[in-house]
């Protein structure tokens, strides 16, 4: 039977805000245990839970980059259950009312066309804190410096129908909150993490499967694994006639594969209701209106613009305005060297190539956009050719030269463009290979290309191409 | 008795609360009469008035997103029953 995957996502995102969303505590991350914990966020008895404005703004912020919904009035809720890094037997969360509602974004699939993804809503919520099971003979150890932290819970509808739906629409979420400044993203410290609900349903039914829910996936790499390890899954029980039992799964990076989570005794029951803490949110057209006026350039709109203005194809455009830093390195190496092509085939080809070998982002890159346009800028007035420039960028790369006229001095990488140079060289090469010039005077034409390579080895590739191709061809026909 | 001893059980298991099989009717009688009351309160028609997250009137003020809490640890971690390196230590729970 051909099957049809289901999934939709749910990302927390930690907002980058100085202090924690109900009290004036850092939150910092890498601090020593529990020492960015104060009352408020232990629980102690009668202390008051205080909004946080930036949280407020930040989650309007992101629900007008979605096109959403931005709730007049919204609620904090109560969500009732015990576990000890949770210290007051409770979180402030939304459940009614949440601050963002409906929304979408488009993602980009493989044929380049875009896909409308529904984002059901995004509340606001309080991170716990976090627990420790080893090391501590027999006990866990608690630390509350993360508890109390802002974090934005992003539901979106069950729209993706395979993994690498998935995996884009996490990445463009992921885009987007940079982009907007509201969360550094970083999923090494767990400030953008995900769950995946998944269910498969036979190719043309309405009604969905039963779905499992795989928690807590913090890398791009790992939630495709995950999900296409959950896919599988459920395929062979389904293939083979059982039935998918609907729980929680936690994915084991290192033996690849989903498990149950222990099954609690009972179905969770949060018992919501409204937290007489706090009182109700308004968000008046006013304040609206002045964050959508603040509202940085988004993704989409820095794609289509590097479109119009730099004549770039959608997937070029698309790759290099996928995060910020990114997009303004492009943009400044374009300025420079006012060649717009050039510098999209360079970032996308030898930057992203050696940033992916090394693991690196585009901030830590040791060649930065004006190095690399100095580099460009030899490639265009012919002082080196493209290859020669590769060598250059490599030795910049790996620290020999902090501009690309020092690298090209220290190695003698200059091009010759010298006419009666070039040649010399090809006067020799010709005389040095009687046989190969008969040949190719006798109509082996393609050996052409054997002279072009001996006289560029030659000349240890400095030879201007150009000049090497009309020179020989002025000798040889 | 709008209660069964069963809800009973489950209020005091979702509270984590520890209760005797005999004081068990008790619960379910006296918890049943506040059940009763907010059944005698549904009877009234409400469909004209709007539903209150809060009793009062009133619209949250918001805090500035400043560092006001110094590092108290020592104070606060004199209260729990055990600690070390920092952490509050609790019996072992592992999912």
């Amino acid at each position: 039977m051909e099957w049809e995957v289901v999934i939709g996502l749910e990302i927390h995102t930690q907002l980058a805000t100085k202090s924690k969303i109900f009290s004036g505590a850092s939150t910092t991350y890498g601090a020593e245990p529990n020492t960015q914990a104060c009352a408020i966020d232990l629980g102690m008895p009668g202390v008051l839970p205080v909004l946080n404005k930036d949280v407020v703004n930040m989650a309007v912020c992101f629900g007008l980059a979605i096109d959403a919904e931005i709730a007049p009035y919204s609620v904090f809720a109560r969500k009732n259950y015990f576990y000890p890094d949770l210290p007051k037997g409770y979180q402030i969360s939304q459940f009614e009312l949440p601050i963002v509602g409906l929304g979408h974004i488009f993602i980009e699939q493989e044929d380049g066309s875009k896909k409308r993804i529904g984002i059901t809503r995004a509340h606001l919520e309080e991170d716990a804190g976090k627990s420790l099971h080893e090391d501590f003979h027999g006990k866990t150890g608690i630390d509350l410096n993360r508890a109390g932290t802002p974090l934005l819970e992003i539901v979106s509808e069950p729209d993706m129908r395979s993994t690498a739906e998935a995996v884009a629409y996490m990445k463009k979420i992921h885009s987007l909150v940079r982009y907007l400044g509201i969360s550094d993203g970083n999923m090494q410290e767990g400030s953008f993490r995900c769950d995946a609900n998944i269910s498969l349903r036979p190719k043309g039914q309405e009604e969905l499967g039963t779905r499992t829910e795989l928690k807590n996936i913090n890398s791009f790499r790992f939630i495709e694994k995950a999900i296409n390890y959950e896919i599988e899954r459920q395929m062979d029980i389904l293939e083979t006639g059982g039935v998918i039992t609907q729980e929680t799964r936690l994915y084991d990076a290192n033996k690849n594969e989903t498990r149950p989570m222990r099954s609690k005794e009972e179905a969770n029951d949060y018992r919501y209701f409204p937290d007489p803490d706090l009182l109700p949110v308004e968000i008046t057209d006013e304040c609206k209106e002045k964050i959508r006026q603040s509202l940085p350039e988004l993704p989409d709109a820095k794609q289509q613009r590097f479109v119009n203005e730099y004549q770039l194809s959608d997937s070029d455009a698309n790759a290099l305005t996928l995060n910020k830093e990114t997009a303004n390195y492009y943009e400044t190496v374009t300025k420079k060297i006012k060649d717009p092509k050039l510098s999209a085939n360079w970032i996308l080809g030898e930057v992203s190539a050696y940033l992916n070998k090394e693991n690196k982002s585009i901030t830590t890159a040791p060649i930065q956009a004006e190095m690399l346009a100095g580099i460009l800028q030899r490639i265009k007035d012919n002082t080196i050719s493209g290859k020669i420039a590769k060598e250059v960028f490599d030795a910049m790369w790996k620290g020999e030269g902090n501009t690309a006229d020092a690298i090209i001095d220290k190695k003698g990488l200059k091009q010759i463009t010298d006419n009666s140079a070039i040649e010399g060289i090809v006067d020799t090469i010709i005389t040095d290979n009687p046989n190969e010039v008969a040949a190719y005077q006798g109509g082996k034409k393609k050996l052409f290309g054997f002279f072009v390579g001996q006289v560029m080895k030659a000349s240890k590739g400095k030879a201007n191409p150009a000049q090497v191709n009309a020179l020989l061809k002025q000798k040889l026909d | 008795m709008s209660l069964t001893e069963d809800d009973v059980k489950k209020i005091a298991y979702l509270s984590r609360l520890q209760i005797t099989e005999q004081a068990i009717p008790e619960y379910v009688e006296n918890l049943s009469s506040i059940f009763d009351l907010v059944d005698q309160m549904n009877a009234v028609d409400t469909s004209h008035v709007e539903t209150m997250a809060h009793p009062l009137h009133m619209i949250q003020r918001l805090r500035e997103d400043v560092v006001t809490e110094s590092n108290q640890r020592d104070i606060f971690q004199r209260h729990a029953p055990e600690t070390e390196a920092g952490l509050y230590l609790v019996p072992k729970v592992i999912e």
